[in-house]
């Protein structure tokens, strides 16, 4: 009998009342709905995506900010995925400016030090992205180069879905590769069932499984079904790298409020590539009336079939908000799997 | 974004690396993690972020046993 095939049935066993589990990884996601997980979960179990997508919980406003500096001649270097992200108005891919896609910081770098252009590399990601963008200022980079730091923290987006209660939550699956950077003792604090878990289906349910038995015996705190990439304190070394480069700040994610200490911006010492800092920028709240739900998909109270433009008025082809636009994003993901099906 | 691919270190020319992840083989810095030639890594945007340790590898199977066998405790 395959593995999944058992742990499935165990966890039928287990699961005999309402488990809500929330994931936040993009990753996950893809996973889950690849393999059509969901499908084979006791009824009793729901998993939703929370907001496990850096490019999907970027407001409006930093984009906004982005476009203003290509407007002003400067050169934009970031990820693909953040290129269809509306802004107010238009995106990056649709300004008409300098904008290119890079695979990391390191690419943004090299531009800046073949042109004479001012550079801005756009940096999105969590706890998984943020030491490589510290590696890149410690090393120096040319003068031309600056960085628009939109960086967010996991665990302070879960205090706070957590303090707000309107998911009803009974568990976290922990993201896997934040983990592996961070660890998971800063997640010991939270007063609710987690487990860390891999990215192959079988390593996802088996975070389910471990997730329900620690409901089952009334429980808290963390358990790591991802020990071949996952330690408690993780990547020491980069983490200290971040640190030293980055501080927190308090900052607004799309579809929450500011949440406290959840963004990261460079320290004094490195403020001469932070570009809000250089080219006297600020970022603008952005208040636009749609009826797109992203902010209700990316707080786990909505799905994106729940959605009346899903799949209709909004597709990967013609994305209204951005859980349409990134491949880490529920109603891409889903749109592309086939998942939800259309309401 | 987080999404993020093993592979292994073949060679190390200061802080980058070539790592062989199968089909491909590519540059990878380095700066965030200590490694040598035959050690497996987690590379993400371009970044070691991790090296795998393989005594702590357990398969899927192994560590569903061991779940399964603290809850008959
Ligand atoms: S389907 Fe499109 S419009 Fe609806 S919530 Fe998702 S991204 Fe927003």
């Amino acid at each position: 009998m395959g593995i999944e095939r058992e742990i499935s049935e165990q966890l039928h066993a287990l699961v005999d009342r309402p488990m809500n589990f929330m994931h936040v990884c993009g990753t996950h996601e893809a996973s889950i709905a690849r393999s059509g997980l969901r499908s084979v979960l006791p009824p009793m179990m729901k998993i939703v995506m929370g907001p496990g997508c850096p490019v999907c919980i970027t407001p409006a406003g930093e984009i906004d900010a982005a476009l203003e500096l290509a407007a002003d001649g400067v050169t934009i270097a970031t990820y693909g995925d953040l290129m269809r992200v509306p802004g107010s108005q238009e995106s990056l891919e649709s300004c008409g400016g300098d904008v290119r896609i890079v695979q990391g910081i390191h690419k943004a770098v090299e531009i800046a030090g073949r042109v004479k252009n001012e550079v801005v590399f756009v940096s999105v990601g969590f706890e998984t992205t943020a030491p490589t963008v510290a590696a890149a200022i410690r090393a120096e980079p040319p003068k031309n180069f600056s960085i628009l730091s939109y960086h967010r923290l996991v665990p302070p987006a879960m205090e706070w879905l957590l303090t707000q209660g309107e998911a009803k939550l009974h568990g976290f699956i922990l993201p896997g590769h934040v983990c592996t950077v961070s660890g998971y003792h800063e997640y010991e604090r939270f007063p609710v069932p987690q487990v860390v878990a891999g990215f192959e289906p079988e390593e996802i349910l088996l975070g389910f499984l471990m997730l329900a038995q620690i409901v089952r015996q009334g429980e808290v705190g963390v358990r790591n079904a991802y020990p071949k990439a996952v330690s408690r304190d993780g990547n020491v070394k980069a983490m200290a790298l971040m640190h030293r480069v980055f501080e927190p700040c308090d900052v607004e994610w799309r579809g929450f409020p500011v949440i406290p200490a959840s963004g990261l911006r460079l320290r004094d010492e490195f403020g001469e590539y932070d570009a809000l800092r250089k080219f006297g920028i600020a970022i603008k709240k952005v208040t636009k009336k749609t009826a797109c739900i992203c902010d209700r998909v990316l707080r786990g109270i909505a799905d994106p079939s729940d959605c009346p433009l899903f799949g209709r008025a909004c597709t990967p082809a013609r994305p209204i908000g951005p859980c349409m636009v990134s491949h880490e994003g529920a109603c891409r993901i889903w749109h592309t799997y086939h998942v939800g099906g259309r309401k | 974004m987080c999404i993020a691919i093993p592979g292994e270190v073949i060679e190390i020319r200061d802080n980058i690396g070539v790592v062989d992840f199968g089909d491909l083989k590519q540059e990878v810095r380095l700066d965030l993690v200590d490694v040598n030639v035959g050690d497996f890594v987690l590379v993400h945007v371009g970044f070691a972020i991790q090296r795998l340790s393989r005594e702590e590898g357990l398969e899927t199977r192994e560590l569903f046993r061991e779940v399964m066998a603290a809850m008959e405790d």
